[in-house]
């Protein structure tokens, strides 16, 4: 191995890499057979955290960062003036199996600028994963870049030796892409997605017949949108992400706040902030309808088509439902437990357990983990009635802010400061 | 007879289960169990050394599978491995609640015994996840693969599993530095292990003496990724120690200054 070289080019394709967000490695269920090397069948780990605060969890590279396209939001775009490099396929496989021997990785997350055309490109992302597989016995996990209008071949060949395959779909709305990459077609996107998502289906019917149907990208598919590149609302991104769970069975949605890179007038200005508040409130608000059974048109509509940064989201919910509480956490139902501010999927995995055994009160709450500053003023428990129904919504969120530190709280203070 | 006792055990899981067959069948009030090398508080209670005995060890562990589900008898195994102050006599509360209530009561968190195991517990898997992230290999030229650690809790015993099955077809060594042990795979199976380091281990030419030529070449490549996969726009410091606490800094490639 040329040292000097990789290193070269592992500085420029790593650097282009890094505005994709995906770095989930779980969700696969691919064991270690025949004394081969790694495993990905367990939950993911991250090996490390950048000065940002990500995982580092996957060799996150492209293959190329040349590319044939011009979009305004892109870093690679084709006028944009930089360093250009392109990496063989031996390349990226000496260095996953390397870097995976060290426990640095989990596996490898391999994108790339479009070179040629989009079948070119994904039959070299191809060559690399099947090497890894057939020819170093390679465990770990696999996520490849589904490019925007590969054939439905190359996308059935990729998901048998990838965990996860993905498209961005980057833009949440036709029109704003149209707006920032007019070369390229929403359809595009949609093509590889949804052969991906038949596959899956597939694979899933036949596997009940036939045990020994090889694996389809057993950790599913998963796409990103940016945030605050081109003026979407929060309900506009929250139901274009519904639409894709629901509609390509995603796995993961993935929120990246637009970091400035240019200065084309159609985007926000260079030294703009990176709405990294926002971006935090969306995965909120996915998490809620992913795991708390919310339907994303109860946290965002047409009367509130915007998240409250303040607050999170479902305390903000809460404030504007306050006639279904209080909820009593000694004999609500899982559902409703689920709706209550501050307390989170695990304690309410805990109340459960614990209330078996005694009627729950303030003390046992907390010592549970519930943030009662926040709940308290939506519950009842054991030896403590309901002391807050006659304060309003208002009231309540001002006194919970008073309360409580948010560690983003220095973005939108300057007016609270002033009381 | 009734005054409190202190129980002295060999600082392992069965002499611990010893201790709490002694307790029982001695029905003994029992106020500290300790390991060796830990000094008591009180001092009126009463000592007794407790001698490791398989057969009593076995006998109480059975006893509290009977109404301990697998997810108990893991809590107080990783509870145990803590090594934290007094967390024998949660253990021995454990047993006791458990016996009593002849059910299984991990879930009955008001207990604060229950609550003590089930959060060291917790903590003691955060920190067996965080080795099996944090481990850096290092390639010798006799081609071992070599880690020292230095885990808040005695987490080495957990993640064998995780490695053998990872790591099936390299020889590696993980090895505890605080707890002076290690674990060496040799391809076929894990075995424990202790090493005399010499004491110049530090230096670099000791070190290029040990490690492969390419080792320092991938640390530099690594370190080259962490950096360049950075968003200089979005730094937060405090999440990134949140998430890579400061103890844990000197065994990672990517936050030292590459030796040589």
């Amino acid at each position: 191995m040329r040292f000097d070289r990789i290193e070269e080019k592992l500085e420029i394709l790593a650097d282009a890499a890094k505005y994709d967000v995906s770095c989930s490695s779980s969700g696969s269920k691919r064991s270690n057979k025949n004394k081969g090397l790694g495993n990905s069948d367990g939950m993911g780990i991250c090996h490390s955290y950048t000065p940002d605060g990500r995982c580092v969890s996957l060799l996150k590279i492209l293959l190329t960062n040349h590319c044939i396209f011009d979009c305004a939001y892109c870093v690679t775009r084709r006028s944009n003036d930089i360093k250009r490099a392109a990496f063989k396929v031996q390349e990226v496989v000496d260095l996953t199996i390397n870097f995976y021997r060290r426990n640095y990785i989990e596996g490898l997350f391999l994108s790339s600028g479009i070179f040629k055309n989009a079948d070119f490109t994904m039959e070299r992302l191809i060559q690399v994963a099947k090497k890894l597989r057939l020819e170093e016995n390679f465990n770990g996990y696999i996520h490849l870049k589904s490019i925007p209008g590969a054939s439905d071949e190359l996308m059935r060949e990729a998901g048998l030796y990838a965990d996860r395959l993905s498209v961005n779909i980057e833009i949440p709305t036709v029109s704003g892409l149209k707006k920032l990459a007019p070369e390229k077609d929403h359809s595009d996107f949609i093509k590889p997605m949804k052969k991906v998502k038949n596959e899956i289906i597939q694979y899933n019917s036949e596997k009940k017949l036939i045990k020994s149907t090889p694996k389809y990208a057993p950790a599913g598919q998963s796409t990103q949108m940016i945030v605050g590149a081109s003026g979407e609302s929060d309900r506009e991104i929250m139901l274009s992400a519904n639409y894709y769970y629901k509609n390509y069975n995603m796995k993961r949605v993935y929120y990246s706040g637009y970091v400035p890179i240019s200065n084309d007038p159609r985007l926000p200005s260079l030294g703009s902030q990176v709405p990294m508040l926002r971006e935090n409130r969306l995965y909120q608000t996915d998490w809620l309808m992913r795991f708390y059974g919310f339907d994303v048109n109860e946290l965002l509509n047409q009367q509130f088509p915007n998240l409250d940064v303040e607050v999170d989201p479902k305390l903000s919910w809460a404030l504007r439902n306050q006639h279904q509480f209080p909820v009593d956490v000694n004999s609500a139902e899982k559902e409703m437990l689920l709706r209550i501010p501050g307390v989170g999927l695990k304690s309410v995995h805990k109340i459960l357990q614990a209330r078996k055994f005694r009627k729950l009160n303030y003390d046992h709450l907390k010592a549970i983990g519930v943030a009662l500053n926040r709940a308290r003023y939506f519950i009842i428990c054991d030896g403590r009635g309901w002391e807050k129904q006659d304060l309003s919504a208002s009231r309540i969120k001002s006194l919970i802010l008073r309360n409580s530190a948010g560690k983003f709280r220095k973005e939108y203070s300057s007016q609270l400061s002033l009381f | 007879m009734n005054s409190p006792k202190c129980l002295l055990y060999d600082g392992t899981f069965k002499g611990l289960l010893t201790c709490i067959f002694v307790a029982f069948d001695e029905k003994l009030e029992v106020n500290n169990i300790l390991a060796p090398g830990i000094h008591k508080t009180d001092i009126f209670a009463e000592n007794i050394e407790v001698i490791t005995d398989e057969t009593k060890a076995k006998r109480v562990w059975h006893g509290f599978q009977k109404f301990a589900n697998h997810r108990s008898q893991n809590a107080v195994y990783y509870a145990y491995l803590s090594e934290l102050p007094k967390i024998e006599l949660d253990i021995l509360r454990y047993f006791q609640h458990t016996f009593k209530s002849k059910a299984n009561i991990h879930g009955d968190f008001t207990n604060k015994h229950v609550l003590k195991i089930a959060q060291t517990a917790k903590k003691v898997g955060r920190e067996k996840h965080r080795m099996e992230a944090f481990v850096r290999f290092q390639l010798t030229k006799d081609k071992i693969y070599f880690a020292n650690i230095e885990p808040d809790f005695n987490v080495l015993p957990l993640i064998e599993k995780h490695f053998t099955s990872r790591y099936s077809d390299q020889q590696w060594i993980i090895y505890d530095l605080k707890r002076k042990f290690g674990l060496y795979y040799d391809l076929q199976k894990a075995q424990i292990i202790q090493i005399n380091f010499s004491k110049n281990l530090s230096l670099s030419e000791e070190k290029t003496r040990i490690f492969d030529t390419s080792e320092i070449e991938f640390q530099k490549l690594w370190k080259k990724y962490f950096e360049a996969t950075t968003i200089e726009s979005r730094i937060n410091t405090r999440l990134h120690i949140q998430h890579v606490p400061k103890r844990y800094w000197r065994y990672l490639s990517e936050k030292n200054p590459l030796h040589k």
